[in-house]
């Protein structure tokens, strides 16, 4: 029951956050509206025992991209922008298309809900330690190379995007 | 009322998609675009948590860790050549770069 309550909850923060950040005309409230949303995300993640993710997201999401946003939005001058015409003349074909796209899902989801029901797993001893402990376990046996790749990702989009915003010389 | 199932995660997952995808189409500020493109991302990151939870399996949630290395990179990139652009176009609304086009 409890559950059912916060489910709700935070489905809708996330979705009134992503709606009202969509429709913002400045982009410091569409930023704010962001981190509404990626808070409702982090609260289903928790839902869902993905506490370790519930961390990261808070610490990685509102943390660190909101607040590279905010650099950004403060460097670029957006005054200018603001004033103008916030969405594209045809709008109205993109919503036609994501109707029709969402409707196709609903469709799916509710001829198919069956295929959704999975079945119960074994009776297994529970696994030692809590969700972080098993998360790095996997993390770092099965997928070793694609977390060293991933690292190498980043310092590559580091390196990447300090020469895309320096100066020329 | 039903218990919160799997379905009922996949039916969020499919709406942040959407309100996603739609701000990407439609809004012609670039810092917003980039700001869908991450509600997107999210949206994925959902559907790979509540799998997850359903097979009882935490390969999902490490995929998920995989998805958001791949965001915050996305978001630094993109960032990064929205200031390049800034600074030689002195606009961020994405259909006045039209420098390819003709």
């Amino acid at each position: 029951m409890l559950e059912t309550a916060f489910f709700y909850l935070f489905a809708l923060l996330t979705l009134g956050g992503g709606v009202l950040m969509i429709t913002r005309r400045s982009a410091v409230h569409s930023a704010i509206w962001l981190i509404v949303s990626l808070m409702g995300v982090a609260g289903l993640y928790l839902l869902q025992q993905a506490e370790f993710l519930f961390a990261v997201q808070i610490i990685l999401y509102v943390g660190g991209i909101m607040v590279l946003f905010l650099f950004v939005i403060m460097l670029v001058n957006l005054d200018q922008a603001a004033k103008e015409r916030q969405f594209v003349k045809p709008w109205w074909v993109a919503l036609a298309v994501l109707l029709a796209i969402g409707g196709e899902f609903a469709y799916i989801l509710r001829t198919n809900t069956g295929a959704f029901r999975f079945a119960v797993p074994v009776e297994q001893p529970p696994p030692a330690g809590g969700n972080t402990e098993i998360l790095a376990d996997v993390l770092f046996s099965q997928y070793l190379l694609p977390f060293e790749i991933a690292s190498l990702l980043l310092l590559v989009a580091v390196v990447g995007s300090v020469i895309m915003a320096r100066k020329r010389a | 009322m039903h218990p919160i199932g799997t379905v009922h995660y996949l039916v969020l997952s499919v709406a942040l998609l959407l309100i996603g995808t739609f701000g990407v189409l439609t809004r012609r500020n670039i810092v917003v675009i980039l700001m869908s493109i991450e509600l997107i991302l999210n949206a994925a990151n959902i559907n790979l948590i509540a799998f997850s939870r359903a097979v009882d399996n935490v390969n999902g949630q490490v995929f998920a860790i995989f998805v958001i290395a791949v965001a915050v990179a996305e978001a630094a990139v993109g960032l990064g050549i929205l200031i390049a652009l800034f600074r030689n176009k002195e606009t961020v609304l994405a259909d006045e770069v039209d420098l390819l086009k003709w």
